[in-house]
């Protein structure tokens, strides 16, 4: 399973990269999704996100999800080429398909890589 | 020679055009006559406009055009259609003779009560039925559709609690096994929305719910038995939770077919319910409508129901019956629909269907509909994993995959056409891996049941034996395997553009 060690996860499937404030949905996440068809930010450039709080909304031919910030922080950048491009969120959902940035990011509830694997692999059965 | 086997075609085989598509310049369906009456000046000249296109046909290239798409079509009058959640139930055909008796065909809602007092009789007794099925006080038979019942009833909700100062609730729980439409009707009203995980056993996890009661909470969404197709055995526990904390306990009645003469919502405890006639109570549904989806009330909402209900507004006396009009209830919420309700298409199918049945044929419907989808479950639980596998409701729901196999739920489903089949939902509810779900109705009998589960044992092994079969189904349907991401990625809303449509603008 695809799950980078340098980020951090959450239980509802997003992802945090501690050193550049950047999160997404896990490549887990955009698997069980499938086809990603839309996706609506919830957050603009400049504001304020607390943990745990709705940044996007994405759809897919299967569902619709809610992405829930990993972290807290202002946010910096906001990834908007995915509105065009929603199947990034499929292609590379750790990479391109990055969904806000925030600067002085303090981690929510997270766990570690291995940890994820482990939660994901238990969700399977 | 003996020519090879022919190939799998996957890709359309009937292509019909749009009707603009087949429209020819000068063809017409009907000749006006001259004009008998004096003209007048058309309207102001920017309140006209010049470009809009209508197909010009023939009436013989409208029909057969029509015709051709109503072939394409599958209905439950075609075959089984195991569409969980939706009950697509058959729906008799006495209910489209009643529907169109001049008296209800004809008729304005405007027109003065004295001249459509058997109209308003059957919407009376209408509500009053429901009261008797569901166990509410007072009903409203307004609202056009489930979803829009679910918004009146939350609304009732949100004014209840605003009635008695009490302005800080603005929290719905609503439990991750949910309808979709739960969480929509609640955020329109701008409230949050908590969801309630379900437990290994198909209920309400307690522990979260009780975690989650306090003086914040609006009330609870929840739909039993839930999409899972379970009863939740710790339903009355449930309701005192949020009762406790002084929440509203809201029913999703989409799944009352389960229920009829069994056990009644309203002396369970809930303060609100909507009714989908066109599941419960057989009236056509698919294809976006119409629904009708009234909403009963225990006796502590019944003031604030939306204006006006049904009553009677002067007693019968001797020989005369009483006269029936419209009541405004006292703290009404106001309307929510010009007039009152889906009257024929709604009303009068879903009375004549209760009137045929009366208490014990409806008490048999939901006894049938639990047995076919406890029959069926038995049947497939060996072959496709039941994640919560106990007595089920009218529902079940199994997983679309298995280990090893790349074949999924969608191809299981679009296989199944390839049988006659109407697939059943798939991918809800969301907490099921490639979730099929699977709701039979008590309209089918055991032959029925028999060759659709026979199908799904036979796809079954030929997602092991041929799994490519799966993946490019369905095969005998006049179109093969819809793109559906292409469809949601690449739209395209409108045929034709008004000529001063600026694209940059």
């Amino acid at each position: 399973m695809n799950a980078p060690s340098n980020l951090k996860y959450t239980k509802s499937d997003e992802w945090f990269d501690p050193a550049s404030g950047a999160m997404g949905l896990t490549d887990y996440a955009q698997s069980q999704l499938s086809d990603i068809v839309f996706i609506e930010f919830l957050v603009e450039e400049g504001e304020t996100v607390e943990a745990g709080k709705a940044i996007a909304s994405v759809e897919s031919v299967k569902a619709s999800a809610e992405i829930y910030a990993p972290a807290a922080g202002k946010v910096t950048a906001v990834n908007k080429a995915l509105s065009d491009k929603p199947e990034t969120l499929n292609s590379d959902a750790f990479g391109e398909g990055w969904m806000v940035k925030v600067e002085g990011g303090v981690a929510g509830d997270v766990m570690d890589a291995d940890a994820y694997v482990k939660y994901c692999e238990e969700r399977a059965h | 020679m003996t020519s090879p086997a022919a190939p799998v075609v996957t890709t359309a085989k009937i292509v019909e055009p749009t009707i603009f598509e087949i429209s020819s310049p000068g063809r017409r369906g009907v000749n006006m006559p001259a004009s008998d009456v004096p003209e007048t000046a058309l309207p102001p000249k920017d309140l006209l406009r010049s470009d809009l296109p209508l197909p010009e046909l023939a009436e013989v290239d409208v029909v057969r055009h029509y015709m051709r798409l109503s072939k394409f079509n599958y209905s439950v009058d075609d075959g089984f259609y195991p569409l969980g959640s939706c009950t697509m139930k058959y729906n008799p055909k006495i209910n489209e003779d009643t529907c169109r008796l001049p008296g209800f065909l004809y008729t304005h809602p405007l027109q003065p009560i004295e001249t459509v007092q058997g109209n308003l009789a059957l919407m009376y007794e209408t509500q009053e039925w429901l009261k008797e099925i569901s166990g509410f006080a007072g009903i409203t038979l307004q609202p056009a559709a489930g979803a829009h019942g679910e918004f009146t009833g939350v609304l009732m909700m949100a004014a209840y609690h605003k009635s008695r100062g009490d302005t800080k609730r603005t929290k719905m729980l609503i439990p991750d096994a949910a309808h979709g439409t739960n969480p929509a009707s609640t955020g329109m009203l701008g409230m949050s929305v908590v969801t309630i995980p379900s437990d290994a056993r198909g209920n309400v996890d307690l522990k979260a719910l009780e975690a989650a009661c306090d003086d914040t909470v609006v009330g609870m969404m929840l739909t039993n038995p839930n999409t899972l197709g379970m009863f939740d055995e710790h339903i009355e526990q449930v309701i005192k939770l949020v009762h406790d904390c002084g929440g509203l306990m809201y029913g999703d009645g989409a799944n009352l077919n389960a229920l009829l003469g069994i056990l009644r919502p309203g002396d369970l405890g809930f303060d609100v319910m909507h009714f989908n006639l066109h599941k419960t109570f057989s009236v056509p549904h698919g294809g976006g409508g119409p629904g009708s989806g009234p909403v009963g009330v225990a006796a502590r909402l019944a003031d604030f129901l939306p204006a006006p209900v049904v009553g009677i507004v002067e007693e019968a006396e001797d020989d005369l019956p009483p006269l029936y009009g419209f009541i405004t209830p006292k703290q009404s919420i106001g309307r929510m629909k010009a007039f009152h309700g889906h009257f024929g298409g709604g009303l009068v199918r879903s009375y004549t269907y209760i009137a045929m049945h009366g208490p014990n044929g409806l008490k048999d419907i939901s006894q049938y509909a639990v047995l076919n989808a406890n029959y069926l479950q038995a049947r497939l639980r060996d072959t496709y994993h039941v994640p919560y596998d106990r007595i089920c409701m009218h529902e079940f729901v199994a997983e679309g995959q298995f280990a090893g196999s790349d074949v999924r739920a969608l191809d299981i489903a679009k296989r199944l056409m390839d049988y006659n089949f109407h697939p059943p939902t798939n991918y809800f509810p969301l907490i099921v891996h490639e979730a099929l779900m699977i709701e039979p109705t008590e309209t089918e009998n055991k032959d029925t049941l028999d060759a659709f589960a026979d199908a799904l044992i036979k796809i079954a092994d030929e997602a092991k034996t041929s799994p490519d079969l799966l993946h490019s189904a369905p095969h005998i349907t006049p179109f093969g395997r819809m793109d559906e991401v292409k469809a949601a990625r690449e739209l395209v809303l409108c045929c034709w553009l008004p000529e001063d449509y600026n694209e940059n603008e």
